[in-house]
This record gives structure tokens, C-alpha cells and sequence, in this order.
């Protein structure tokens, strides 16, 4: 028989794991009655999401959001979210879509909806110190590697290369450690090393992106898993393709000036043949 | 069917994706987490003893300036939160000690996050300990100091053979509640990146995105962890027990 207290714990583990699948609402209708859509950016991702002199979050992703609530006739809230909550966040209702460099990957399409077509695309690689002399991935072996919690790769590159990686809750804190040589190299996504390198910041002279970028994925939308197939899906997805087609998506990796990346050059010759 | 099979399917099936049971790497990490978790505690728990009676024996003593520098010690740990204790000693003085130049170049510290966090944890319950030592020194009534004295016992002596077990038995229970203290807030280390329970948990449920399940496994894990632990320690107390007093 259960003590009083073995009934509760019970009843507390029943109810933690049936919690999180209540909201089913069509997120659009509820967006439109609201007259706000709250979407989950980051903070520390220059130039995509990053705080501008006065504290306020703008970047090219954050352009992205401002288009779709314009688009919708609705305010626009920003919440700053991190690789490790942002999905915990779309799930418990915080916020309505995820605009956050996150990563189309098969895990996570169990747990959120990927709007298609995906807007970004980016790959692997690390920032480290020329004086580290890497050449290939395997150099990282048995070495200590910076990450950020809750990005995808660091377990592949934990796996494949035998990296001992440390990983901290943000990019600032992550990088301040690399540069204090806590360890040998930062692992992220390509596309955020180029723009950190290109920037021309005294304080990266010395570092280089020096492998050949791994393992790339497309960023997409993340939306609930009801919302994906339902009108605030659609609407989404009819979004995307036309930001492709129009190059507007070129246009805003010009304004904030991001290295031009292949896949959109690739995603608008294929929607503006359509 | 095994125990991994069962646990997939309760993952496929359910969606309670338990992927510390029956996926090898998760598993290993929390392992390895948990076992840093119980490094971190013993070792803090050890050193924040030692300087907890250190403390208390400087402020007995005769020198002003160590009692003023203890004194100092204690309020500067006591009165600032543990998280930005840590985070000091690692963003800003780590930095400024003097560092080995690897293979690669590179100059790194000598004292990495796991050592940081020892040093910084080991602090924060030593200052804690220090007003618990000293508290029950004070306990102790001053007519047992005496009968030492007048028996021929130097200062040391007395301490060691007559005040301190008395003072000791005194302050367990006060110094027990510290360190069930100090094993939970070993959990702070995470933000170092030292691979503790916590940021194991946190790489795991980032990445296999079973963030209730984990938490759940977490809350247990710490529930065993600190009940094993009082568990030994309420036998330590009634081994301990001095009949004839309340303690």
C-alpha cells in the first residue's frame, strides 16, 4: 500500500507529464482576437537577434517577426530566448512561434512544427585562436571545446570527434571563456563565426574559423505541432515562399550585412522560376 | 523484452522519453554527473569544515587583526548570494592569476571551472560554518574552560580535548543543515559549465527534449542524494549523543 506521501508524488508525476499537451487552440484566430503575436528571439546572435545601443532587440530575424505581425495587422512582442527554453517556451504557450536561428532537425520536428519552406540555413564550425593551429575536426579530439547548452551539434561532434565539450547557458559567457582559454576552440554555427569575424573587432584578430564547415541544416519557424498543418501554419508557410521569391530575404542579409549565404541565392532561383 | 526495449517503447508508444535508461550516451552522462554532483559535495563539505573551525579558532583567539580578518571573511560570504560569489571568482579573478601555456599556445588557468567551483562553494558554507563553530564554542559553559585550565591544559589542549568535542556535538545539527545546504547548491556550478547533475540534465533534455521527464529524474536523484546523506548523519548524531544533556 502507498504511504499519503507515495500517493501524492504519484499524483504529482501523473500530472507533470500530463500537463504541456492542453493548449489546442488555432493559434491564428487566438493571435488576431489577441491583436499581438509573441515570438521568441535571441538576444546574443549579432547580427540576426542582438541588443542594438539602447537595449532594444532588432537583427534580421527580428525583421523577419516584425514583417509577419505586420502582415497580420497585430503588435509585435519580442521575448529573448536561449537554444535550451526556446522549444519549452513555444510548448507551454510563452510565445506563438520560435524566430530563433533554430535548426530544422528531426528530434525536434517530434516536439515542434518546422514551417517550410525553412528562411536561413547554416553548418557547423568553431572559433579558435590561430595560435591553435587546427586543421581538421580531428584535432579536437581529447580537447576542450566551448559550446552553448541546447545546440543540436554538440553531441555529434562530443560523438564523432571525441571533443570534451563545456557548454554554457549563453554566447557571451561561452565566448569570455574561450578567450580566458578555458578551452581551445567555441563551437556554433558557422554563419554567427563569420559575421563575429567579419565585424573587424580588435578582440577577434588573433581567432579564424579554421575547419571546413559540418553538417548543414535549415532554420526554420517553429510553430506548435496543432499550428503546423493548420491556418497559422499555412499562412507561415505562404510567408516564407514569398520572401524567397521577392528576395526579400536577400535584401535584409545585404542590409545587416551578412556574408550572402548560397542556400538563399538557391530557395529564390527555385520559388521566382515558379 | 529488456529493460532498454521497454523503455523505447514507452518513449514511441507514451511519449515519456526516458532516454537516460536506454540510451548509452545519455546515461553516461548523467552518470558522470551525478558522480561530479558527489565529488563536489564531499570535497566543499571537507574544506568548508576545516575552514568553518579555523574561523572559529581565530575568533577565540588573542589577535585582533585575525578576528577583524575573519570577521571580514564571514560577512563578505554570508551576505552575498553563492551564484555571484562563483561567477566572480570565475569571469573576473581567473583571468588575472597567472596561467600555463599549452601545446597550442594558448595561455589557460590553472584552476579550470571544476576547481573554481570547489574553491568558491567550500567559501560560501566555510563562512557559514564559522558561526556555527563559533556559536557552539560559545555554548560550551565557560566553568568547564576553566576546570581544563585549572587542570594544567594549555589553551590548544583544552580546546582540542574538552571544549571542541563538547562544542562539536553542540553545533552538528546547525552544521548539518549547512552542508544539506551546500550538496544543493552544487547545482550552481552548472553555470561554470562543470558538468554537474544539472548540466548534465540540461544537455540531455536540450537535446532529447524530455525536459518534464528530467526534471522529475532530477528532483528524485537530489530527494535520494540529501535523504541518503541525513540518513547517515541522524546515526552519526545518535552515536554522538552526550547523555545527561539535550544534544
Amino acid at each position: 500500500m502507498l504511504s499519503r506521501f507515495g500517493k501524492w508524488a504519484v499524483a504529482l508525476v501523473v500530472l507533470t507529464l500530463a500537463c504541456g499537451h492542453a493548449m489546442a487552440d488555432d493559434t491564428l484566430a487566438k493571435v488576431k482576437a489577441a491583436g499581438k503575436i509573441a515570438a521568441g528571439v535571441k538576444n546574443d546572435y549579432r547580427p540576426w537577434g542582438f541588443l542594438d545601443p539602447s537595449g532594444q532587440i532588432v537583427g534580421m530575424e527580428v525583421d523577419l517577426a516584425k514583417d509577419i505581425a505586420k502582415r497580420l495587422g497585430v503588435e509585435l512582442q519580442l521575448v529573448p530566448v536561449v537554444a535550451a527554453n526556446r522549444m519549452e517556451f513555444l510548448t507551454q504557450g510563452n510565445i506563438d512561434m520560435i524566430i530563433a536561428t533554430m535548426s530544422d532537425t528531426p528530434e525536434r520536428r517530434k516536439v515542434v512544427g518546422m514551417i517550410e519552406p525553412q528562411y536561413y540555413a547554416s553548418a557547423t564550425n568553431v572559433l579558435a585562436p590561430k595560435s591553435a593551429h587546427l586543421h581538421a575536426w580531428t584535432d579536437l579530439t581529447g580537447k576542450k571545446v566551448c559550446g552553448v547548452q541546447g545546440a543540436f551539434y554538440n553531441r555529434g561532434v562530443e560523438q564523432k570527434y571525441q571533443a570534451d565539450i563545456v557548454s554554457f547557458a549563453g554566447v557571451p559567457d561561452a565566448l569570455k571563456a574561450l578567450q580566458a582559454g578555458t578551452c581551445i576552440a567555441f563551437v556554433y554555427d558557422d554563419t554567427f563565426i563569420q559575421s563575429t569575424l567579419s565585424a573587424k573587432d580588435p578582440q577577434w584578430a588573433d581567432y579564424e574559423m579554421p575547419l571546413k564547415s559540418e553538417d548543414p541544416q535549415p532554420w526554420a519557424i517553429g510553430v506548435r505541432l496543432d499550428d503546423v498543418n493548420g491556418p497559422f501554419g499555412q499562412f507561415l508557410s505562404k510567408t516564407s515562399e514569398e520572401w524567397h521569391r521577392t528576395g526579400y530575404l536577400i535584401d535584409l542579409e545585404k542590409k545587416w550585412g551578412i556574408t550572402p549565404s548560397p542556400f538563399l541565392v538557391e530557395m529564390h532561383n527555385k520559388y521566382a522560376a515558379k | 523484452m529488456t529493460i532498454v526495449e521497454a523503455f523505447k517503447h514507452l518513449n514511441d508508444a507514451y511519449g515519456i522519453n526516458l532516454s537516460i535508461v536506454y540510451d548509452p550516451f545519455d546515461r553516461e552522462r548523467f552518470v558522470h554527473g551525478f558522480l561530479m554532483t558527489l565529488l563536489l559535495s564531499i570535497v566543499s563539505m571537507a574544506l568548508s569544515i576545516v575552514i568553518g573551525l579555523v574561523g572559529a579558532w581565530l575568533l577565540g583567539g588573542r589577535s585582533r587583526l585575525l578576528k577583524g580578518a575573519t570577521t571580514g571573511f564571514v560577512e563578505a560570504f554570508r551576505n552575498t548570494p553563492p551564484l555571484i560569489q562563483l561567477l566572480f571568482f570565475f569571469f573576473a579573478v581567473s583571468p588575472f592569476l597567472p596561467g600555463a601555456v599549452n601545446s597550442a599556445g594558448q595561455v589557460t588557468p590553472l584552476i579550470g571551472g571544476v576547481g573554481w567551483a570547489i574553491i568558491s562553494l567550500s567559501l560560501y558554507a566555510g563562512a557559514l560554518n564559522v558561526e556555527i563553530f563559533r556559536s557552539g564554542l560559545e555554548a560550551v559553559p565557560s566553568a568547564t574552560r576553566e576546570a581544563a585550565e585549572s587542570l594544567g591544559y594549555t589553551r590548544l589542549q583544552a580546546f582540542r580535548h574538552v571544549v571542541f568535542p563538547l562544542a562539536f556535538r553542540i553545533s552538528l545539527s546547525a552544521l548539518n543543515n549547512n552542508m544539506v545546504n551546500l550538496i544543493k547548491t552544487t547545482t550552481l556550478a552548472y553555470a561554470i559549465g562543470v558538468p554537474e547533475l544539472l548540466y548534465a540534465s540540461a544537455a540531455i533534455w536540450s537535446e532529447s527534449l524530455n525536459v518534464r521527464e528530467m526534471m522529475l529524474v532530477m528532483l528524485a536523484t537530489y530527494l535520494l542524494l540529501i535523504a541518503g546523506y541525513t540518513g547517515i548523519m541522524n546515526r552519526v548524531e545518535r552515536a554522538l549523543r552526550m547523555p545527561g544533556t539535550d544534544v
